[in-house]
Order: structure tokens, then sequence, then C-alpha cells
């Protein structure tokens, strides 16, 4: 190696690579600020996901579509036969092939809300999975609020929280207010205790992102088999055209 | 069996005489400086993603419905309904900003080495109207899965048009074809990013190559092999530092291609978003013209020239000099053969000045991405505390655009004025044997 | 470094190795974008079996319901109906459907009256020789095109004529007796199209 490249080797590159990582890093570091709480979701977790998709349901469905998802893709992808998700999981009458539409008229909705409640199949794509496990534990009472909920997450959200009776009440402990200031919320606490646990209601909030991380993408479950394979064959295919190359090679000096 | 393929060969000459000579000139008998390094890769892997843009680009126009009302969810139903749809979808977005990685790393690799100069200044041309349509392509592509980012970047690019004096209002409206981007938009942005760019890519890629063959390929060492000794094992009369591109760089290539594909199928499989910078999360939201995402940012490999025109203020009450600036950065691109006057090519042989101004350049370019991100706006108050956010922000972006410029203006005054202290350039190709 | 002599069998052989691991990759990168033609989950749902409550449909009357596109009339056959059955079998081309129409009804629909219970017949409504869709003519009075009309149906498009069973008359341009699509009770007023009795378990 002549002297150039190795000064190229052993300084250029290092600079450029350390800046590049430094831009990347304050990039990630970034990402992770924002207050959000770590949802810990697993999608190949399949009892999870079906936990999940219970909970979504039970008691989401009711307001929010999975407009981009069918029943029967629910069904193959989460080990559940077609009895088990029209018994347990269709309570929107549809058939088994079609997509999980709510029934909830949206103009009622928004005369009721203030605005139709949303198609949740892209929710984790858009928010990322932290958000919504943030959004779906900083639920607190707020008698100023046309549903008499709030979150700290999507200030006035419109949404009721439809969980309350797994997590309990949770009221907000305000900061004292600044001149000319609205007050802001210091922090939640749990005035009456619901049917789970903090830690239980955590995992089935924890359960239930994941159902809708895989609704988002519900490739995700199996692309990585995929992927193995293509990795292990280019890995062998480029390690051939490698000696094909050295092989050639050797007569250029 | 043999015999059969000499017999359709003899058949082929006899009615068009020049197609064996035409392959063997541009293949087996276009003889390439023996040293290509890494740098090298970039152009094959370039032509391979291009390929790979169309295949995949053509089946998902199988099932994508270019209308406003339609297109978000068509997208989705490739994602989820069609068989094998995602992977086409995934290896097309991914492709879109590898095609970018590559492209900047081909061009980065001509100006270290100084394949823009005579007489290759044509082949630099045609190479920065590549990237000028790639860019194009790139941003209207982007807008046809009609997410909300899709949307807000049509509105913000197209409105940038706007600032022109006098005829600003009227290009933007004719440009979209409505008030707004719309359907009327995203029909002829579909026409334009599936039929006619890619007709105008080929055409300029082919022309790219046979400009680039006419006058045969520069090296690492900025060393014109055409000029030196003749002669080498295939051929008498061809220079002595030059090996048969077909067997030895198809070779070489087929290698850098599988590890440009095992990083691309890494992506493709474990991670396509990569983090939301290949596929954004605002873009899972469907375009809303009433509710603007929270960080309006261009695409990553747009990033630097969207900073500078954030950077340039407005004044004399026209915002048009940002918009001047982010052409101009790509028009000095294009100058670079002119506001280099040096004689010599390759770094390996110029002054301590040029390769410490290029590496200003190079850090100027990633800075200012950093800016076009959001990543300084995120980074500032972390590192700075409760400081005035467009204050930091426009100082550290000014002098990344000041550098960026300041590039070229240093390139022309250090050759110009004859600042630069070159080293001799050797004879021969050196290699690593 | 010194010139060695160019080893051409262990080119070939690596060339060689390389196209076929090369083509292999190729052709298995080919997949995909093959499979990527068949039927999507939508055009699958849309052709997925369809649940049809009999309640409403009173004797002599018929109901059209959609199946995979195609109009499926399901009729409430009276006895009066039934009776003219037998009455036409010398005047059809294939009574028994066990000739040129033995592919046009699944085994359980190969008796008199085409059908798992008599009264209710389940049709696919696409004339045999064209593919329009013929007129539901029930009533047992002479026709302008049969003065002999026992009920049934007559496609307007070349004047094919079939009984009230499906099943074709001879000297009309269509080949065969109207297709009865898989079907099956899922109680004594419900059927499901597209699913036979023996799958549905």
């Amino acid at each position: 190696m002549t002297k150039r490249q190795l000064l190229m080797k052993r300084y250029i590159f290092p600079v450029a690579l350390a800046f590049g990582l430094i831009v990347g890093s304050a990039s990630a570091q970034a990402a992770e600020e924002g207050g959000l709480l770590p949802a810990g979701t697993n999608v190949q977790d399949q009892a999870s996901l079906q936990r999940g998709a219970k909970l979504f349901f039970n008691y989401c469905v009711g307001c929010h579509s999975l407009k981009y998802m069918r029943y029967s893709r629910i069904a193959s992808d989460l080990g559940l036969s077609e009895q088990e998700v029209m018994q347990n999981l269709n309570f929107t009458g549809a058939r088994f092939e079609d997509p999980v539409v709510s029934h909830m008229p949206a103009d009622l909705a928004t005369k009721w809300f203030g605005k139709a409640p949303p198609d949740l199949s892209l929710e984790v794509s858009a928010k990322t999975a932290d958000w919504v496990y943030t959004y779906l534990n900083t639920f607190y009472l707020d008698p100023h609020s046309p549903v008499g909920w709030n979150n700290t997450t999507l200030p006035n959200a419109a949404m009721p929280f439809p969980l309350w009776e797994l997590q309990g009440l949770q009221t907000a402990e305000m900061k004292p207010a600044k001149p000319g200031e609205d007050p802001a919320v210091e922090k939640l606490v749990l005035s009456q205790p619901g049917k789970l646990t903090p830690a239980q209601y955590q995992q089935a909030t924890r359960d239930l992102t994941s159902f809708l991380e895989y609704a988002s993408e519900p490739v995700a479950l199996e692309r990585h088999h995929y992927g193995i394979w293509v990795l292990l064959f280019l890995a062998f295919f480029t390690l051939l055209a490698a000696m094909l190359k050295k092989e050639y090679w050797k007569d250029v000096h | 069996m043999a015999n059969v393929f000499t017999n359709i060969g003899d058949w082929v000459t006899e009615r068009a005489p020049n197609m064996m000579p035409a392959y063997r000139k541009h293949m087996t008998e276009y003889y390439a400086p023996k040293n290509f390094n890494l740098w090298y890769y970039f152009g094959s892997l370039a032509l391979l993603v291009l390929v790979n843009q169309i295949v995949t680009g053509i089946f998902l126009t199988m099932n994508y419905n270019p209308s406003a009302a339609g297109a978000f969810d068509s997208v989705q139903y490739i994602m989820r309904d069609v068989e094998w749809g995602w992977l086409i979808r995934y290896m097309h977005s991914t492709g879109a900003s590898l095609f970018f990685v590559v492209v900047f790393l081909h061009m980065f690799r001509g100006m270290m080495y100084g394949s823009y100069k005579k007489p290759r200044e044509l082949v630099w041309l045609l190479g920065m109207l590549i990237f000028l349509v790639l860019m194009a392509e790139a941003f209207m592509g982007y807008v046809l899965p009609w997410g909300n980012m899709s949307f807000w970047g049509a509105k913000v690019i197209v409105s940038l048009f706007g600032t022109i004096p006098v005829i600003g209002g009227q290009l933007v409206e004719w440009i979209m074809g409505d008030f707004l981007p719309a359907d009327a938009t995203l029909n002829r942005f579909f026409a334009l990013h599936v039929i006619a760019l890619p007709i105008v890519l080929l055409l300029l890629v082919v022309l790219h190559i046979a400009a680039l063959h006419e006058v045969g390929s520069n090296n690492p060492d900025g060393v014109e092999i055409k000029k030196g000794p003749k002669g080498n094992r295939w051929d008498a009369l061809k220079p002595a530092d030059g090996i048969p591109f077909h067997p030895y760089y198809t070779v070489k290539d087929l290698v850098g291609v599988g590890f440009f594909l095992l990083i691309a199928a890494f992506i493709i499989f474990f991670a396509p978003t990569f983090g939301g910078w290949f596929l954004e999360h605002d873009n899972s939201i469907m375009a809303n013209n009433l509710v603007t995402p929270a960080e309006i940012k261009p695409v990553w490999y747009f990033t630097p020239f969207y900073a500078i025109v954030r950077m340039i203020p407005s004044f004399a009450g026209t915002a048009v000099w940002g918009v001047l600036a982010m052409f101009g950065a790509i028009a000095v691109l294009f100058l670079l053969p002119w506001f280099d006057r040096g004689k010599v090519k390759s770094i390996r042989h110029r002054g301590t000045g040029y390769k410490v101004a290029l590496g200003l350049f190079v850090l100027s370019f990633f800075g200012l991405g950093a800016v076009g991100a959001g990543i300084t706006a995120e980074v500032i108050p972390e590192w700075f505390g409760d400081v005035d956010l467009t204050t930091y922000e426009n100082a550290f972006g000014r002098l990344m655009t000041l550098i960026y410029f300041g590039f070229f203006a240093f390139l022309w005054a250090y050759t110009h004025f004859g600042w630069e202290k070159t080293k001799p350039v050797p004879e021969r190709v050196t290699t690593h044997d | 470094m010194a010139n060695e002599v160019v080893d051409h069998g262990r080119r070939r052989f690596l060339t060689a190795t390389t196209a076929v691991v090369g083509g292999l990759g190729i052709v298995s990168a080919a997949v995909p974008f093959i499979k990527s033609w068949e039927p999507s989950a939508r055009a699958k749902a849309a052709g997925a079996p369809v649940t049809q409550s009999l309640a409403k449909i009173e004797a002599g009357q018929m109901l059209a319901v959609s199946w995979r596109s195609l109009p499926v009339f399901v009729i409430n056959r009276t006895p009066a109906q039934l009776a003219t059955l037998p009455a036409v079998d010398s005047r059809l081309v294939d009574p028994k459907s066990d000739g040129a129409s033995a592919a046009q009804q699944p085994k359980y629909a190969q008796n008199e009256t085409r059908s798992i219970k008599p009264e209710w017949l389940v049709i696919v409504g696409i004339c045999t020789h064209l593919g329009c869709v013929p007129n539901f003519v029930p009533e047992i009075k002479p026709e302008p095109f049969d003065p002999n009309w026992k009920g049934g149906f007559y496609c307007p498009c070349h004047h094919s004529r079939y009984d009230l069973a499906g099943r074709v008359f001879s000297g009309v341009p269509a080949p065969k007796n109207l297709e009865v699509p898989p079907y099956h009770f899922i109680d004594d007023k419900t059927i499901q199209i597209g699913v036979d009795p023996k799958e549905a378990g």
C-alpha cells in the first residue's frame, strides 16, 4: 500500500466516519428523547398479539376501524381459526374476508367528539409504538374536557378513555400556574385502582400496542425469515464472485 | 451447439456489420486502467439500481391507483393484499434511497480524481444532467403515495417556484394544475415519473457511457493511460496500463454487486423504513391539506439543498434568493471543470490546500444535510440549552453554505493564481502489487 | 507477483459455478414478481362464499345473488313448477345431466330437480351459449318463442331456452344445462353459495 493510501486509511476515513457517526448519533439521540415511555413491544410474540387483538376488538373497534386489515389475515397471522375470529373478535358483522370497519357513523362521531375517530391501521407507523403505548398510559380525568378525559401525550385529544376499567382512574396533579399561562400537568396519579394492577395494565397496553404495530405492517412477522435466506444466499454468491475475480485477476500486474 | 451461435452470429453480422464490433468496442476491447479502486464500483451499481427501479416500478404501476382518492389506499393494497407486493414496494423505496447514496459516492469519486477535467467535461456534464433528472424523478415518485409528507413536500417544493418575481404565482398554478397539489398534480407527476423521465434518464445514461468510452476512463492516479506507453498483453496498440473491461471489470463489478445487494437485502428485510429515513413516519398518514406535519422536511437526499434555501434570507420583498442559491449549488457542480484551473487531476498529487478544501466541502454537505433534516434543530437545545434556535441554526447553516460555495471559489483562486503546489504525476499508474 | 500461468480450467469452473448460482438467484428473484399476478387478497375476498337468507323468497319467486361477480338465481319452486320437470324430459338435450352437461353441476345436484332440496333451485344465470343473462319466465303459459312453454329461462340474445331446472332444450344454440354452483344449506332458511356440503362439514 502506498504512503498516500495509508494516510487515507489511518486518518481521513476515521475522521469522516467519526463526523458521520456524530451526526448520526445526534439524530438517534434526538429520536429517543421526547418523554415517551418505552413500549417494549415484540410482534414476534404471538400470544401478546392475540391478547392485544382481544383488547382491540373489545374496547376499540366500537369507534376505530382497521380498514386495511382483513379478519382472515388476522386469523392466519395470529394462529387463530376462522371460528375463533368470527366468534370472539368480529363484532362488526363483516364477512371473514372483509376488512375491520367500525360501525361508528363518521358524522355522528364528529358531532359527539368534534372529529371522527381515526382509522388505526397505520397509527404505529405514523406515531411510533412508544407514542401509542405512552398515549394509552397517560389518560386522566379532566372535568374541563367535553368528554371528561384528557391525555398528556395528546392534549385535548377529544377521546373518551375506554380502558379505565382496567387501569383505574388517573387524575392530574397540576404545577402552580404561571401568570398568563394555562396550568400544566406535573404528574399523573392513580386515584382509584382498576381491575388490573399497574404492572398488568402496562402489559395489557403493551399487548395492544404490539397488535397495532402488527396491524401497521403485517408482513413484519415473516420478512425476517425470508431475509435470513436471502442474506445467506447473497453471502455465498459474493464469496463465489470474489473467488472468480481473484482467479481472473491473477494475471493483472 | 457452438455452431448454432456462430451461425446466428454470422447471420446478424451479414445484416448489421457493426453490431459485433460495437460489443467488442465497449466490452472486450474497451481498455480501462488497471488500477480502479473501491470508488470505481459506484457507476455499475448505479446502473444496477436503475434497472431495479424500472423493474419494480413497472410492477408497482400494475397495482397502483394514480388518483388522489385512491393512491394511498392502493399502496396499502400493494403492501397487504397483493402477493409479494410488500417486497416489490420495499425494493423500490430502498432502491430510491440507495440510488442517491451510490450517485453521491460516484460523483465524489469524480471530484477526488479529477474525472471531470479535460477531455471528460462532457461526461461530467451528462452526469450532472442525470443527477438533475434523477432529483426530479425522485421528487415526483415521492409524491405518488399521497401521504401527508408527499402532499406537503410537493406544496413546499412547488411553491419555491412561486418566489420567482412576476410569473411565480402563475407558474405554481401551472405546475400543479390546481390551486394546491391535487388530483391533477398527482396524475401528471405519475405520467412523468413512470414514463417521461425514465426515458430521458435512460437516454442520458447511454450518452454518459458513450461519452466516457470515447475518451476512456480516468483512474485514481489521474494518469492518462492513452498518453502513456502502448502495448499490453491483449493488443500491441492499446495502452500498456489498460486491461479489457470484460472480463476483468465485469468480474470485479460482480463482487461489488454482491456486497451491495447484501446491504440492500438487509435493509429491505430487516429495516425497510431505515428508522424513518427511507420511509417517513408522516407518510403513513393520508394527504391532508389542513394539517401540516410537525416537522416538515424533505426526504434525506434533498436535505443539503433544501437547507441552502432556508439559510438565505429574503430581502427586497422576495424570497427568490434562497431558491437561486439552491439552484446555484447545483450549477456550481456543473461548472466544476471550469472552476478548477489546475492541470493535475487526482487528489493523490494535488496540494494540501485542495485536500483540506475538499474535506471541508464534504463536511459542509453533511452539515447542511443536518440542518435540512432537522437534526440541528433537535440537537442545539440539548447541547446549548435554552438559546434562540433560529440564531444558532442560521449561524451554523450559513457557515456551512459559505464553506460549500467557498470550495468552488477557493478552488478557482487556488488554481488560477498558481497557489497550488502539486506533486509530480507519475508516468504509469500505481497498483497495490 | 510473477507471471502465473492462466489456469483456464479453474477459470471455466468458477465462471460456470458463479453463473449457475447467479442464475438461480435471478430465477428466485423473479418468483415474487410472477406471483404478484396471482389473485390478490382483495380479489379472493370478492370471490368468497356468499351467505343468503331464504326467508323472504316466496313460493314461485326468484332472487338474484352476486357471487364471484356472477348472477346466481335462487328460486323457490312451487309444486306445480316441480311437476313440469318430468313432462319436458323428451324435449331436452340432456335431461339427466349425465351427458354433455355432466360437468355442469356438483354430484349432489345431479338429479331430476338439479338441487339439494327439491323446491330450492340455485343456478348460475349465465347462458351456456355465449354468456348472456337469461330472463326468468316462470309462468306456465304459451309464449311467442314456445307455444308449449312450461316455465323456465329464456335467453334474449340468441333465443336459447331452459326449463325450471335449468336444463337446456333441444334445437337451441346453447349446448349445455345452466351451471349449478357449489352450495349448501347452513340451516333450513339459509344457504351459502361457493362451498359444497362436504367441505362445510
